[in-house]
């Protein structure tokens, strides 16, 4: 066994937690740096650190996976603080209540540091100009901030950040603080460059499933084909007999096999003769889960929105159109299968994940070995992906729960198929929608009747987010119940139901499903009474000037009504999610029954920006997510198993089927929205509203898939 | 077991394994090289694309035995230092966004152009579209080859 794990990092970095001592590479940025041994950091504060170098380590509270947290999240801390930003280093710090909850999910991790993280950069700030105040005997308005050097403006004496770091930490932070105005931004609103970029390009970037740890073993688990199955018995002496396995061991979700390494694991596990109690999830199959969930919304559902009359003006209505549309099960597919490597001690427990949600993996850990919150340490590692299945906790559960019994670290990893057939999934959805035009060809009524399994956290049968009254889902009905159009009779209706299948957040959650349907039976509406879709979604946004703004921003760059190449079409959708607002104009042709996306222009508002070359990465990543789902992404169920066990069942669009995206940002100073999400929902009903422009058929039910040929 | 012995990363090396186990596994857990990743293991993503003998292989799908006295390149050998163009032009243009995939894409995108020094956007993509991102990053990457091409060119490298 090479050691190449247990090596210090370059950087001298070595991590002490009880009981064994633990080297990663840190994220970095300068082979120079790299051999420096790190010096003794003073903390300023949660998030703040300074050596005497004058390097500065920020805290990042809120995991990385890919949607910028590390860079941006370190601009705000950096834009107050004043440091020189080619000294900035960054780590993910442990359970520390001082940051509140440690989760990614709901695009909120600038919404909710804006202020806290500006914050903590500014009385960091201040303190360190306080100690040099002290250090020369003067008043502290005296001294100035900058790049990392405090002036003393009386004459042209200067201290760095390190050298007074030391003791600015023994300082008491001041009351309060006065923030930067917009005009005054350094780092804010700039595309500065990722940080955890050149550790990406040489493989030197540790995720969840690259920590190796003294003495690791590694497991694989078998788990129950159909959901919430329990096992009965097991032999494992076929899984014995494969080299490197050394035993099995059932856990409350099956049952795992240790070896040492992960290919004789998997192998050993798929070996298992496992006898299980399937439950009563195996009765489900694709065909039935959708007549069922049909035959629901034909029924009057719990009310999740009405105004006016809601479906009573459907009677008055001049002219009356109605449709059904539906959305299948996905799983999130993460390029990082899931994986957990946990180590459990009497006196204590590290846990190692590439998590959405440490604050939850710290309280299982907490319940399951029954030690003090310092004896646990949850170390977070960059994802390779989460797109809301990390946001969960199962997978270290399992972890936590097989190290406890086995007494050694180990390494739980997910097979692809484990990962895409045991895992919790984005809901199948189905709505029927009635509507009701005017005389004039405007729309007066609307109604939504969802039928939904509502979506929770960790993957669920049941329960849901509150906020509509006990019996509605709201994850399950957003994006509809919120839709912002002034159409004066409006019922949104919900039932909640099952497929067998726990099911939980997916990139954009409930509108993934609830935009698409809303946006393309909105243009089913503007078809029917002679408008254009563009001109329609004007009048009725009226009162929603940010909605409208980034419309007819998409409308003008991507040329709306103006003369497109031959054959090709334009479709429009938009949407207001996680306090952003987009719009989406897609360009595409239908040629011999096979779809082309050639170009995709979006606008989007999201407040104020941090780095817009992120906000453009993001939503070009969210459109190509979205994209996937609307193309291809469909999971079925027979007998309660999920069908497909990896990409060449459950493909996803590969670099000749993205379309050329194109951002366009409006500038503004309000409070920043959410980004990883605001881009997905709105691309699947702008290329199906363009398809049928293109030929004439309403796409209502996805993936597209083979619908066109 | 057996003692299978190859060239890594420039080096002799000598592993005792199953000989049926995956280059991928011997990498990631025999050897600690964990910058090539396991995706799929079916030879579909990329995400553990080597080079063996300079052409572009999923290390998932070729057993350790298949690899004896054959020279094998992984994301850490690429470059002593982050420096071949490929990863300068990921730099550049801000490539990777979770990053996971993004040693396999390197790979695949540096044999390409070992093979094609100025490759158009259907070279690329008919190359590229074999290697999966899920943050979709596809663009980007794209762009990077182009300026990858650029830079192997003014640098005379490859």
């Amino acid at each position: 066994m090479n050691t190449n794990s247990m090596n210090a990092s370059r950087r001298g970095f070595l991590k002490a937690t009880t009981g064994l001592v633990i080297g990663f590479y840190l994220p970095g940025r300068s082979e120079l740096a790299a051999q420096t041994p790190a010096p003794t950091p003073a903390k300023i504060n949660a998030w703040i650190r300074i050596a005497p170098d004058d390097s500065v380590t920020l805290m990042i509270h809120k995991s990385e996976m890919g949607q910028g947290t590390v860079t941006s999240l370190s601009q705000l801390l950096a834009e107050e603080l004043e440091c020189n930003w080619k000294n900035v280093r960054t780590e993910f710090p442990g359970i520390d209540p001082a940051f509140g909850l440690q989760g990614v999910f709901g695009s909120m991790s600038i919404r909710t540091g804006w202020g806290p993280l500006r914050n903590a950069g500014a009385q960091a700030r201040e303190m360190l100009l306080q100690a040099a105040a002290l250090r020369w005997n003067i008043d502290k308005s005296l001294c100035r901030a900058s790049d990392g050097v405090i002036s003393n403006t009386a004459n042209a004496n200067k201290l760095t950040f390190g050298q007074v770091a030391e003791a600015a930490a023994k300082l008491p932070p001041p009351a309060s603080v006065t923030l930067k105005a917009p005009g005054q931004y350094k780092l804010i609103g700039k595309s500065i460059k990722r940080l955890d970029t050149p550790d990406k390009v040489t493989g030197r970037t540790k995720f969840g499933i690259d920590v190796r740890v003294p003495g690791m073993v590694y497991a694989s688990i078998a788990r129950c084909p159909v959901f919430g199955g329990k096992v009965v018995s097991f032999d494992a002496a076929k899984a014995k007999a494969i080299p490197g396995v050394k035993s099995a061991v059932q856990i409350s979700t099956g049952v795992a096999v240790i070896a040492d390494n992960s290919w004789a694991a998997m192998q050993g596990a798929k070996a298992l003769e496992i006898k299980w109690d399937e439950g009563p999830n195996a009765v489900y199959n694709s065909a039935g889960i959708r007549k069922a969930f049909t035959e629901q919304t034909l029924q009057p559902g719990a009310s999740a929105k009405k105004t006016g009359q809601g479906a009573g003006a459907l009677n008055s209505a001049a002219k009356k159109l109605d449709a059904v549309y539906e959305a299948p099960f996905l799983a999130h597919a993460p390029m990082e299968p899931l994986n957990c490597v946990a180590h459990v001690r009497p006196d204590g427990c590290d846990v190692w994940a590439s998590t959405q949600m440490e604050t939850g993996i710290n309280g299982i850990a907490l319940a399951l070995t029954g030690l003090r919150q310092d004896q646990i340490n949850i170390h977070t590692m960059y994802l390779g992906g989460g797109f809301g299945r990390r946001a969960g906790t199962d997978y270290a559960q399992e972890a936590i729960e097989l190290a406890k019994a086995i007494k050694v670290p180990v390494k739980v990893t997910w097979s692809r198929e484990n990962d895409m057939q045991n895992g919790n999934y984005r809901p199948a959805s189905v709505t029927r929608f009635a509507g009701g035009l005017d005389a004039d060809g405007w729309p007066v009524v609307m109604t939504a009747n969802i039928a939904c399994p509502p979506m929770g956290g960790g993957g669920t049968f049941g329960g849901g987010r509150g906020g509509r009254g006990p019996s509605v889902d709201s994850t399950s009905v957003e994006g509809l119940a919120d839709l912002h159009y002034a159409i004066p009779h409006f019922q949104v209706d919900y039932h909640s139901v099952t497929g067998g299948v726990p099911t939980t957040y997916w990139r954009a959650v409930g509108y993934t499903q609830n935009t698409f349907f809303g946006e393309s039976f909105l243009d089913e509406l503007a078809v029917a009474g002679g408008k254009d879709p563009v001109e329609l979604r004007r009048r009725l946004l009226t009162d929603q000037p940010r909605l409208l703004g980034v419309l007819n921003l998409a409308a003008e760059k991507a040329g709306w009504g103006k003369p497109l190449p031959a054959g090709h079409h334009h479709g429009v959708a938009i949407v207001n999610n996680i306090g952003s607002y987009t719009a989406q104009v897609a360009e595409v042709s239908v040629a011999a029954g096979k779809l082309k996306v050639h170009r995709v222009v979006c606008a989007t508002d999201c407040g104020q920006v941090v780095n817009p070359a992120i906000v453009e990465q993001q939503i070009r990543s969210a459109i190509v997510f979205g994209l996937s789902a609307a193309l291809k992404g469909e999971l079925t169920i027979d007998a309660g198993r999920i069908q497909q066990s990896n990409f060449h069942q459950y493909d996803v669009a590969r670099m000749d089927e993205v379309p050329v995206v194109e951002v366009h940002i409006v500038p503004s100073t309000e409070a920043p929205g959410g980004m990883g999400e605001a881009g997905v929902p709105s691309i699947a009903p702008a290329v199906c509203n363009a398809i049928f422009k293109a030929t004439g058929k309403r796409i209502r039910r996805l993936p597209i898939a083979q619908q066109l040929a | 077991m057996a003692n299978i012995s190859f060239t890594l990363n420039g080096k002799p090396q000598t592993v005792d394994v199953s000989p049926e186990t995956p280059l991928l596994w011997v990498l990631r857990d025999t050897l600690g090289l964990t910058g090539t990743k396991f995706g799929c293991g079916m030879a579909i993503c990329g995400a553990c694309t080597v080079h063996i003998n300079g052409i572009a292989t999923r290390s998932c799908g070729m057993q350790a035995a298949a690899v004896a006295g054959r020279k094998v390149t992984t994301i850490e050998g690429l470059s002593a230092d982050g420096s071949h163009p490929v990863q300068q032009a990921w730099v550049e243009k801000d490539v990777p966004q979770c990053g996971y995939c993004q040693s396999g894409q390197i790979m695949g995108a540096a044999a390409l152009l070992a093979k094609n020094a100025k490759p158009s956007d259907a070279d690329i993509d008919e190359v590229m579209k074999f290697y999966i991102c899920r943050c979709g990053t596809y663009q980007d990457i794209r762009a990077a080859i182009h300026r990858a091409a650029e830079l192997q060119t003014k640098g005379g490298v490859g």
